[in-house]
């Protein structure tokens, strides 16, 4: 494994309704140091902050003041959105989030293929852009490389969900969140979106931040598992420390960190 | 040329000029999903400017530039109004409707501007093609040329690496952000654009009547509106190039009911309130067919 840092965060914070009632301390501090071409599985009940966590990554809002998110060396915390895209890429729960339904297939891997770049007046589906779009497309055998013209709305959420898939990875960014993408679909078709997803990041050697909560997957896919808990990691797990645990180990790892009964909905949730 | 032929070549020019009109809804109104009110103040904004540069003394045709240009920043200003302001874009809309109705008196330095005694944009292409000043083939022309200019301009802008961003940020806002798209600036953009045609709109209607005047614009969203949904409706246009042709197809035919209608003795004042009964129905056909096969009906949209 590679010692280099890629993603640092740092001290970072987030409250969101400050000084009213509803004030929710979503992070609490949280620090991680992601090395290059980890692949690490988030887990933990809802409002633990994990998706917080992922949005702070992802640009949607900044930090408390004093956190830092730096990756590759650039501290990028504060800047919008849009400028976050050039380093990370994203797939979320919903597939209707991550591709747009009136566009063509061929039209969103164009978006996608622009990641970072400045957008010009070069016309956008030409001819060398529609053959890296079908090289992208024809690993997931889903047959899509021969349907580019075809509206995305027309999809199924699966082939949407890996189309979306191929959307965050196809300009390789440094970085890739996965937010429970695979939490919307039907069990086979999950199954073979978080097949696409390991061939991908196995293939292009993308850092992986991927969130679930189920268990089973964050304890099989991966290479370092963390548990968050009100806004905290209460649990660290590298690959060694890893291998051979099983789902109740990992809940008697929670409630010895966390210092809390791990509650039912949550053992409904293992999956 | 008969009855008959008078119609349809009067209809054919004022379904180009008021294309632009169409188009401009358009691209706020689909592309980008932002209902944009400026239009009925724009397309005023751009007959005032065109008519008082020209009458001091300004090329016609420089004058249609600078009315582009008015048109231009006042969509500029509804998109700074919703996208950085925070303003919901109807709302942003009506605002700037408002405030470029006292703009407009400013600029004309009253509530018109006559043009009979100057020289137009028709003029000069009449001279040009060595024909009668103010004859209907020469407006054709003219109008024919704008369009097919603007045409062409689009169809190959809205398939640029800005112009997909463009069109994505009004299919999916949040995708366009995730992959690393402007989506503020996007929406700048695209309501400048289309309100810089409506100003051109305005000023090409100001020099064919012979002035511009504050209330010209009154109502021209919604014959804007119109144009879009009866385009949509006969061509179901399918890309960008069809949608562009439907929208100025559909100015044309929504301008010859217009005319049949004043032909068959139809009071002009009415007309307003034909077309708003018009819209009113093309819009309430998609929900009372959802109503009758007893779909589910997301609730109406309130801003």
């Amino acid at each position: 494994m590679s010692a280099k840092s890629l993603l640092q965060l740092k001290k970072i914070s987030k409250v969101f309704s400050r000084g009213t009632v509803d004030e929710v301390k979503a992070l609490n501090g949280i620090s991680l140091d992601v090395k290059a071409e980890d692949y690490i599985t988030v887990i933990g009940s809802n409002g633990a902050g994990k998706t917080t966590m992922l949005n702070v990554i992802g640009g949607v809002f900044p930090p408390e003041r004093g956190g830092r998110v730096i990756v590759d060396g650039t501290d990028i915390a504060g800047l919008s959105e849009y400028k976050h895209a050039a380093y990370v890429g994203r797939v979320y729960q919903d597939p209707n989030i991550g591709t747009a339904a009136k566009m063509t297939i061929e039209e969103n891997l164009a978006m996608a293929v622009l990641r970072g770049k400045s957008r010009g007046l070069r016309v956008a589906c030409d001819k060398q852009r529609r053959e890296e779009v079908r090289e992208a497309l024809a690993p997931l055998k889903l047959g899509l490389e021969g349907r580019l013209s075809a509206l995305v709305g027309t999809l199924s959420s699966g082939q949407r969900q890996a189309v979306a898939l191929v959307m965050a990875t196809i300009s390789r960014p440094a970085l890739l969140l996965l937010d429970e993408h695979s939490a919307n679909l039907d069990p086979r078709t999950a199954q073979i979106v978080l097949g696409l997803t390991e061939m991908i990041v196995k293939r292009e050697k993308i850092t992986t931040l991927m969130v679930t909560h189920n268990m089973e997957l964050a304890l099989r896919y991966g290479n370092r598992l963390i548990m968050m808990h009100e806004g905290r990691i209460v649990v660290d797990l590298n690959h060694e420390q890893r291998t051979g645990l099983t789902i109740n180990d990992l809940i008697t790892a929670f409630e010895r960190a966390s210092g809390s009964k791990f509650n039912e909905d949550e053992l409904l949730l293992r999956g | 040329m008969g009855v008959v032929g008078n119609v349809l070549s009067f209809s054919c020019y004022e379904g180009l000029v008021f294309g632009l009109v169409a188009i401009g809804v358009y691209l706020t109104l689909r592309v980008l999903a932002f209902p944009d009110l400026t239009v009925d103040g724009s397309y005023t904004l751009g007959g005032a400017v065109a008519a008082v540069l020209i009458v001091a003394g300004v090329n016609p045709f420089l004058a249609s530039l600078a009315a582009i240009g008015a048109g231009f920043c006042a969509g500029l200003v509804t998109g700074i109004l919703n996208t950085k302001l925070r303003i919901p874009a109807l709302l942003a809309g009506i605002l700037m409707m408002v405030g470029l109705y006292s703009i407009n008196l400013r600029i004309m330095s009253g509530a018109n501007v006559s043009l009979l005694r100057e020289v137009t944009s028709f003029d000069i292409v009449a001279d040009l093609l060595g024909m009668r000043s103010g004859s209907i083939v020469v407006s054709i022309i003219l109008a024919l040329v704008i369009a097919a200019v603007v045409f062409f301009i689009l169809n190959w802008f809205l398939r640029t690496e800005i112009g997909l961003s463009l069109r994505a940020t009004g299919d999916n806002e949040q995708m366009v952000r995730s992959l690393g798209g402007d989506t503020d600036k996007n929406i700048l953009l695209g309501c400048a654009i289309s309100n810089g045609l409506v100003a051109l709109a305005g000023a090409i209607v100001a020099q064919g009547q012979g002035f511009a005047d504050v209330g010209m614009g009154i109502g021209m969203i919604v014959m804007g509106l119109a144009s879009v949904i009866i385009g949509e409706a006969l061509f179901r246009p399918k890309g960008v190039a069809w949608l562009l042709v439907a929208a100025v197809g559909g100015a044309f035919v929504y301008r010859l009911f217009i005319t049949i209608a004043l032909r068959m003795g139809m009071a002009p004042g009415d007309l307003k309130l034909i077309t708003a009964v018009l819209v009113v129905i093309a819009l309430a056909i998609p929900y009372i067919r959802k109503k009758a096969r007893r779909e589910w009906i997301p609730p109406a949209v309130r801003w």
